[in-house]
């Protein structure tokens, strides 16, 4: 797609200073406003004209969105919080240090200035036939551009994937899971508090949408209960080059272990599907088991269950059998020598 | 300038006109576009039908400490004001996607990618561009001292992005070893490849930041 140098189209900027006023402008624009937090995400929309919002909607002059907070039980961050705030906390880095690992590994630093906690985990898919304007499935057409016997499919989806098959990109989204972190969303009707994994939505769900944000919500906070803290934690990402770009694949894992027995554990992977994938199973099959390279084999081998290539994207199963294992044994296969062959 | 999209404004004014003073008029305005086509794109930019009043539109940025008075486009990204507003051309437009960049500045002593950030959203922030760096008597700070000892790049293009990433990074981790610095300016390409002499010169930059107790 050419690229266009040119300003964005004209839209109305709106500067609300609460997220009462916020969520005014929303159900006052409707679907022609737009939600800005850091942008990265956004302008790539407005500058290739694929989205063309009449107001957009910047939250960044929302305080109470912002910072780091200490709850009774572990913490809270407010959405609009950058991801190098979370990258860095002294909180978040001696307790929950799986987040800060993800924070550090998004994008480059420029972005992770910007780019915030909440936008990170709400941002929508890079499939670029979708994010080209191609009118597919997840666009509310009636075909998928990704998957036809001439895609170039290589980062796409090798599980759930119904008629589309887009991954999520996110690389905290997986560590928020693995954390048991609740997503705080205010809705029109007041607020609403879900799990992290019940954030995100499937495609035979609802194919337009990554997460259950309708129009006029928003993600105000993400909260980190206590009970994770200080976990043995392992986090590995799998991209092309080392900075800028979105997770191949991802996976995040929180775990407990008496002697060498795994008493209690969360993985999660990302970029395997429409959605962060948390891998129940294999949590179900390891616990109370050795923490050794045998279990971290059946992990691996039970997590891929079901995977179904598409034409470029068959590596992905090997990657992620070894990174689910090595998120059980806790030892990378030594940074270059990545063991991707099956 | 009359509004080139409401007809009744040019109908009302082609009236009013002479044939010899429409002629003048078309010569200069001619002139105009040729001689400014950066003003003109932004001009004919902002009739697209922006409902923003002009009030709205003028603001008071603090660039490189300067209070700068400047008319803005909603839709406008900081690096289109400072180049074609504010004539501050050091920083470089490559990707305009937050993916190469040589439009880093500083915002309140923070790298950021002016490509991807509105300028109404910095209104009451503090911009630090490459132009800025520099004492008011002309002394080139460390970092830029730094690069012209060590003939850190070929075309250049990258390094105003790269040293304003670098200064960032260093005013917060003043004494990083190399791959602490090669860490903190990833989110800048070098399209010359010439990442080990850049890594040096900032290498040198940060000494000489130490040295002069601006670290």
């Amino acid at each position: 797609m050419a690229v266009i140098r040119d300003v964005m189209p004209a839209f109305e900027l709106l500067q609300p200073s609460s997220v009462a006023d916020a969520q005014h402008l929303l159900a006052r624009y409707g679907s022609d406003g737009w939600v800005l937090a850091g942008g990265l995400d956004s302008f790539d929309w407005l500058k290739d004209r694929i989205k063309k919002p009449k107001a957009v909607i910047d939250l960044s002059g929302i305080h109470e969105l912002k910072g780091i907070r200490s709850t009774a039980d572990g913490i809270e961050i407010g959405a609009m919080t950058t991801l190098t705030e979370v990258a860095q906390n002294p909180v978040i880095k001696q307790k929950y240090s799986l987040l800060s690992q993800s924070a550090e590994l998004v994008a480059s630093p420029q972005i992770r200035n910007q780019g915030t906690i909440g936008g990170n985990v709400s941002q929508d898919t890079r499939c670029w036939y979708y994010r080209g304007g191609w009118p597919c499935y997840r666009a509310g057409g009636n075909i998928c551009y990704a998957d036809t016997p001439v895609a170039r499919n290589r980062e796409h989806a090798i599980l759930e994937a119904e008629r589309c098959v887009a991954v999520n990109p996110s690389d905290t989204a997986p560590a928020l899971i693995a954390l048991d972190a609740k997503f705080v969303i205010r809705t029109a009707k007041g607020e609403r508090v879900v799990d992290a994994e019940g954030y995100y939505v499937a495609p035979d769900r609802d194919i337009t949408r990554l997460t259950i944000l309708q129009a006029g919500d928003l993600l105000t906070a993400i909260r980190i209960p206590s009970a994770w803290a200080g976990a043995e934690f392992y986090f590995e990402k799998v991209r092309d080059r080392n900075v800028w770009d979105f997770p191949l694949l991802n996976v995040a894992s929180a775990m407990f272990t008496s002697g060498n027995t795994i008493d209690k554990i969360r993985i999660a992977v990302n970029a395997a599907a429409a959605r962060p994938l948390r891998l129940k199973k294999v949590e179900d099959a390891v616990r109370g088991k050795q923490r050794s390279a045998e279990t971290g084999e059946i992990a691996g081998k039970l997590s891929v269950q079901g995977a179904v290539p598409l034409q470029f994207n068959a590596y992905k199963i090997p990657l992620m059998r070894n990174l689910v294992k090595r998120s059980i044994t806790g030892v990378a296969n030594g940074g270059q020598e990545a063991a991707w062959a099956s | 300038m009359p509004d080139p999209t409401d007809t009744r404004t040019t109908e009302h004014a082609a009236k009013k006109l002479s044939r010899r003073t429409f002629i003048k008029g078309v010569i200069t305005s001619g002139i105009a576009v040729s001689s400014a086509s950066y003003l003109f794109r932004a001009s004919s930019v902002s009739g697209q039908g922006s409902s923003a009043a002009f009030g709205e539109r003028l603001l008071t940025l603090s660039v490189n400490g300067q209070p700068r008075r400047v008319d803005v486009m909603k839709n406008e990204t900081l690096a289109w004001t400072l180049r074609y507003k504010l004539g501050l051309t050091g920083t470089k437009l490559g990707c305009d996607r937050a993916e190469c960049g040589s439009c880093t500045v500083l915002i309140d002593d923070v790298p950021h990618y002016a490509c991807s950030v509105l300028t109404h959203t910095v209104r009451t922030r503090k911009v630090l561009t490459i132009e800025g760096l520099a004492s008011p008597d002309g002394k080139l700070h460390p970092v830029q001292q730094g690069v012209v000892d060590e003939q850190g790049f070929q075309c250049a293009y990258c390094m105003p992005g790269f040293v304003m990433s670098a200064v960032g990074f260093l005013n917060t981790n003043p004494n990083p070893t190399r791959a602490q610095l090669a860490h903190g300016v990833s989110g800048n390409l070098c399209r010359c490849q010439d990442y080990d002499k850049i890594l040096t010169s900032l290498m040198r930059g940060a000494e000489y930041m130490r040295r002069s107790g601006r670290a």
